[in-house]
């Protein structure tokens, strides 16, 4: 059991500094929080810089362009970047850490080809399509259905809290292939271009006050079966594989940047009591650190990270409101001014954050999966 | 980096948890320290680790396994005063400065006592400290103490360092041995939530219950990372803050092995207040060690010392 990194990986964050360094100064600002059009320019910039200097795709293999690099060197390209207070993935979430890694798994050849040499350079944004009005925790049980006519499916029905739904070229959609199947042998998982006819995109105000998430109507859109991912009916199984990449590894990054909110706030509490809970919470976040790094230390061994992967995501997500809750009260009554300098980032995480705990399966939806596949506990029984 | 077992450790930790399940069943566990204990103890290695070469990664590894079957005894001081101190040795951390009583712990088996306190290091013969007097009802009844007047006598061990390196050591092989507790605790409770059935379902089908030990589970995780975090820094100051990683290991164990404990006690139901279920023993063991190398609030302060201080 040792914390020290090998040389080579030591070598790459030395690089990785000096290149940071150089090119962060000349940046864009940072367009405005509700500025879609800005923001994709910006990020897919950001994506086109990393690709150029070798530094997209750590995780995906050389083949897909990537840099195959190790979980080990992936865990110092997000402290590096962090430290440096670098651009975040942004509009690429979902095709680097979602769609991405679901296709290098289960797309066809043709399909690896097609997409993700673009998600690579930051030519192609990726929105995502699972949940529905009556299907939330209860996923499965989604009602978008898919009908086969000749070459196309037609596609009817309604997504939501699709993420990066108004800039997005492709969505990852998952319809319902055979209404006569038990719900969860009646998914399939489609690759939807976003500009076919019959999709409307209505963004949804949230707490922030502004639009990270979009309603997507369908509307007899005719997606061609060869955008099928996988075998009709197989959806269910290649949505967990999705799922699998989200939970397990997708909030390192904001795990990495939260340090840099505790720093941030630090200077602002003279209070002891305030200052002993800051204490407290630095105490779990280093903690939640050291779990990443037993995580990739198991993903690198054995190919599967383990248990702590199951629990990152409940533990993070709660830990980040219980910081961010810390913060409004040490804010006092700066932090009603949305615009404050002095606390405008600690309170609009505040407010964004309060989704942590529900995006991405619910801590409830969590426990349940820590409790039965871990604990080996029996499913709760269904009502007669 | 490689921050998970060894093969190495691994082998120790299979080694310590089959001691365990052989000599120290919760029936002898119920027994309290006596010199048979610390025999056995002392003839698996686990007092002379640092002796024989291993790391305190390794003796983290231990001490958690000690802590899952809740062994009884002086185990930390002996593992901190190997070498140094002949027989049987308990301890008292006088450094915090805190007033209050003395208590010795286990004073009618040990031969000596060593003393931590702002001078440093030193070292007491059983037979120069007062008989004192014995606490009729201790918190944790594996835990023995008395009440003892310390003569300022004693051979000096060390300075100030020896004392400062000391608590931190202890502060980390005790958050090891809280984490075993914190895991015991959710193994009882898995076991009995399989097996306890009403509404004619296992109790743990049901979320409420499920969700639970779900937190109970993650606790452990967390606080084991914490601890096994801290102990690579102490065997490799290199790698990061040590007095900031031991402070932060301590806090996150000592709350897990609390927190695990009220909770085990609550999905036992009933049982879980009864003497004669394991449950309290690792509450109260929890609790008695969450007063030794440093309350959470100290370690939560040593924490929060790290961090950018205050601007006006």
């Amino acid at each position: 059991m040792n914390l020290r990194y090998s040389e080579a990986a030591e070598a790459f964050g030395a690089e990785l500094r000096e290149w940071l360094a150089e090119v962060l100064p000349a940046l864009p600002p940072k367009p405005a929080r509700d500025d879609w059009p800005a923001r994709r320019r910006f990020d897919t910039d950001w994506q086109r810089r990393l690709f150029d200097a070798g530094y997209a795709g750590l995780a995906w293999p050389r083949e897909y362009g990537g840099r195959d690099s190790s979980p080990s060197e992936q865990l110092v390209f997000l402290e590096e970047t962090t430290a440096a207070r670098a651009p975040d993935v942004g509009v690429n979430f979902v095709g680097l850490l979602h769609a991405g890694p679901t296709l290098m798994v289960e797309g066809s050849t043709e399909q690896k080809a097609r997409h993700l040499p673009a998600i690579l350079r930051g030519d192609e944004v990726w929105c995502q399509g699972f949940s529905e009005p009556n299907a939330g925790s209860d996923l499965a049980s989604l009602r978008t259905r898919a009908v086969r006519d000749g070459d196309d499916y037609v596609v009817s029905g309604q997504k939501i809290w699709c993420s990066f739904g108004q800039v997005g070229d492709y969505g990852e959609l998952i319809v319902r292939t055979d209404p006569d199947a038990p719900k969860h042998r009646g998914i399939s998982w489609l690759i939807l271009p976003m500009d076919l006819p019959g999709i409307e995109v209505r963004p949804i105000e949230t707490v922030l006050g502004s639009s990270e998430f979009s309603e997507v109507f369908l509307d007899d859109v005719r997606v061609p079966v060869a955008n099928r991912v996988g075998a009709e009916n197989d959806g269910w199984r290649i949505t967990n594989v999705t799922f699998s990449f989200e939970r397990g590894t997708a909030f390192t990054g904001e795990l990495v940047d939260s340090r840099t909110l505790v720093d941030d706030l630090a200077p602002m509490i003279g209070d002891p009591h305030q200052r002993r809970e800051l204490g407290k919470l630095a105490a779990e976040l280093d903690a939640l650190f050291a779990l990443t790094q037993r995580n990739v230390t198991r993903a690198e061994q054995t190919g599967d990270p383990g248990p702590g992967a199951l629990m990152m995501k409940l533990a993070y997500s709660e830990w980040r409101q219980r910081f961010g809750e810390l913060s409004l009260r040490v804010l006092g009554r700066v932090g009603l001014d949305l615009d404050a300098p002095e606390g405008a980032r600690l309170v609009e995480e505040r407010l964004r954050t309060l989704a942590l705990t529900i995006a991405a399966g619910t801590s409830q939806i969590q426990r349940n999966i820590i409790g039965e596949r871990l604990l080996g506990l029996p499913k709760e029984p269904k009502p007669a | 980096m490689n921050f998970d077992l060894s093969p190495d450790q691994e082998a120790l930790r299979d080694g310590i948890r089959s001691l365990c399940e052989g000599r120290f069943p919760s029936k002898r566990v119920r027994d309290g320290f006596d010199r048979s204990v610390w025999r056995e103890l002392g003839d698996a290695g686990v007092l002379a680790l640092r002796a024989d070469g291993f790391g305190r990664a390794d003796a983290a590894v231990v001490f958690e396994e000690l802590g899952r079957a809740v062994v009884p005894g002086p185990v930390v001081w002996g593992y901190l005063a190997h070498g140094l101190v002949d027989g049987v040795v308990s301890g008292v951390d006088r450094t915090t400065g805190r007033p209050g009583p003395v208590f010795v712990e286990h004073r009618d088996v040990i031969d000596a006592l060593v003393v931590l306190d702002d001078d440093g290091v030193r070292a007491l013969a059983a037979s120069d400290l007062d008989e004192g007097a014995a606490v009729e009802r201790a918190l944790d009844p594996l835990t023995p103490l008395h009440r003892v007047e310390l003569p300022d006598a004693g051979d000096r061990l060390g300075g100030p360092e020896l004392a400062a390196a000391w608590r931190r050591e202890g502060a980390a092989l005790t958050a090891a041995f809280l984490v075993g507790l914190a895991a015991g605790c959710t193994e009882l409770s898995v076991a009995y939530a399989h097996e306890r059935r009403q509404f004619d379902r296992p109790i743990g089908s049901f979320q409420a219950v499920k969700h639970i030990l779900a937190d109970m589970a993650v606790r452990t995780e967390v606080a084991r990372a914490a601890v096994h975090a801290a102990a690579c820094t102490l065997d490799d100051p290199g790698v990061g803050d040590a007095a900031r990683a031991v402070a932060g290991a301590k806090l996150l164990a000592g709350e897990a092995a609390v927190d695990n404990g009220r909770a085990a006690t609550q999905v036992h139901g009933g049982m879980g207040f009864t003497w004669e279920v394991d449950v309290h023993l690792y509450l109260k063991r929890a609790w008695a060690l969450g007063t030794v190398f440093g309350t959470s609030g100290d370690h939560a302060d040593a924490v929060a010392a790290t961090l950018p201080s205050f601007v006006h």
